[in-house]
């Protein structure tokens, strides 16, 4: 048994270094031969080791297993041997001598270049995350359906026609040049954000994955961090942005695994490590000029983890979100800033502003007036909570929906 | 929706030296007027006009510094927004704070060019 629980925890360290570094020698036209390589390497390793034991050097083990069984495919596999032995002649390396560089070095640059091919626009962006969890965190296909509340055929044929797309667009796995870096930072930052959100706002119940998903994207963002080509204030901003979030994940759900909202979280239960940590890369992102949206939501989630009630505290994500506003427009956030000026101005003025952002199919909006209301009609905020209870679809939205309405019977 | 731009003018008042706190809650006020329609989805850019250094070119090559000598009210700044109707966008005019300090809005219709 002991042998599993290496497997499965190589599996997840492992596997996206060896499928980055095959494909990055083999291209992305044959990114399924380098996944059956890397499949039949651990394959092999779980046989092997389940009845010989482990091996001293486990990880030195697959590399060496991956190492062969890539000559022996180049050697005997008629098909890949046409296709990709082709394609290397053509860039000047010979299978004789070819050999796989599995060095510190060329494992970084490879997986660097994979977050750069797999988080292209090219792809739509569940597709993109699909693809970045199996490529770039080595999750299991049924683990990906989980997270999507889908099943595995869905996730195999999304994946599928991903590779499918990256294949006949051709694109490169290498590392963007310095001119492009920022543009192509850009869209692997939204992917990362969309990443970390899926498992923050995911409607799954599996509290345990969810935790497991964020944790991937600041894996991820920490990784371009690390790297000095990648490591741009945008960033150490979403970093931050992470950080901050991520503190509050002991505190967001109760024991029955129901979310707690934020004014009635145990503060005590906010991981003090990360606040910190996400002050350090918040600081770090303010080198430079740029503000981008990172910036202003790390600064909002700042106020969010400071546990001072400053005087000033929601003027300033008011602003925040003001701001924010006029870079990028969402309904949340528009929901958000209209919460914010409840805070600050006065629920009566913060009615006036939430009727005009007119978003009549969103039970958040419709939860935000049931809130408003509250205090000056209750029938009004009955009316507004029971629209948002029959537009809510996740389990937990309904339920803080109808606490909402008892407390109001 | 249709592009609409706004306008902003008010009087001239170079001795004017606002306090550091008249300035701040002037901040807000622009910003929370801005962020109200950004957050109804209906913002499309804006840019503050600089009143210092400016200068108005003449026919004949002549320059002259800044409109301000011969004109009442200047244009301090315009923005974009997008909205169904020019009634509608009137109704985000009427928020501007410029008109609490005596200015006005021009609020006109923008006609896209095909290039």
């Amino acid at each position: 048994m002991a042998e599993d629980k290496v497997i499965q925890q190589l599996f997840k360290t492992e596997y996206r270094k060896l499928i980055a570094v095959l494909c990055k020698s083999f291209g992305i036209i044959h990114i399924e031969h380098a996944e059956d390589i890397v499949n039949d390497t651990f394959l092999l390793a779980s046989e092997k080791w389940t009845k010989e034991g482990l091996p001293v050097n486990p990880a030195a083990w697959l590399y060496t297993v991956a190492k062969n069984k890539t000559k022996d495919h180049l050697k005997h596999d008629k098909i890949f041997n046409d296709k990709i032995v082709a394609d290397l002649k053509q860039h000047g390396d010979f299978v004789e001598n070819f050999e796989i560089d599995l060095s510190i070095g060329n494992i970084k640059d490879s997986q660097l270049a994979m977050i750069f091919a797999i988080c292209n626009p090219i792809i739509p962006p569940e597709s993109q995350i699909g693809l970045a969890l199996r490529i770039l965190c080595g999750f299991g296909i049924d683990e990906i359906a989980d997270a999507f509340l889908t099943n595995k055929e869905t996730i195999n044929k999304r994946l599928f026609r991903a590779k499918e797309k990256l294949r006949t667009a051709k694109i490169k796995i290498e590392l963007p040049l310095q001119f492009e870096i920022n543009e192509r930072l850009e869209n692997v930052l939204t992917t990362l954000y969309l990443l970390y959100n899926e498992g923050y706002y995911s409607t799954t119940q599996n509290t345990i994955l969810r935790k497991e998903l964020c944790l991937e994207a600041m894996r991820l963002t920490y990784f371009l961090i690390e790297n000095e080509t990648t490591n741009k204030a945008n960033v150490n901003a979403l970093m931050a942005l992470m950080c901050f979030h991520a503190s509050r994940f002991d505190a967001r759900t109760n024991e029955l695994g129901e979310p707690v909202l934020y004014d009635n979280q145990d503060k005590n239960l906010w991981d003090e490590d990360l606040i910190l940590k996400g002050n350090t890369f918040l600081i770090k992102s303010a080198a430079g000029e740029e503000v981008s949206k990172y910036h202003i939501e790390a600064s909002i989630a700042f106020w969010h983890s400071t546990k001072l009630e400053h005087t000033n505290k929601w003027e300033h994500i008011l602003q925040l979100y003001n701001q924010l506003l006029l870079i990028d427009y969402s309904p949340i956030s528009a929901l958000n800033r209209t919460y914010a000026l409840s805070k600050t101005a006065g629920k009566a003025i913060a009615i006036a502003e939430a009727i005009k952002l007119n978003l009549h199919e969103n039970h958040f909006y419709h939860s935000l007036l049931g809130y408003l209301y509250t205090d000056f009609d209750v029938k009004l905020a009955i009316y507004h909570y029971e629209l948002a209870l029959s537009l809510a679809k996740s389990k937990n939205d309904k339920n803080i929906i109808e606490n909402r309405l008892k407390a109001l019977r | 929706m249709t592009e609409f731009m706004m306008i902003f003018r008010s009087e001239y008042q170079p001795d004017f030296k606002p306090t550091p706190e008249q300035m701040e809650a002037s901040i807000k006020q622009w910003q929370d007027w801005m962020g109200s329609i950004a957050a109804q989805g209906k913002f499309v850019g804006t840019n503050r006009l600089s009143s210092v250094g400016s200068k108005v070119l003449k026919p004949n090559n002549v320059v002259s510094d800044g409109p301000f000598a011969e004109v009442k009210e200047i244009v301090g700044g315009y923005i974009v927004v997008k909205s169904n109707s020019m009634e509608e966008a009137m109704e985000l005019a009427a928020g501007c704070p410029i008109l609490q300090v005596g200015g006005n809005v021009e609020v006109r219709n923008v006609i896209p060019m095909n290039m």
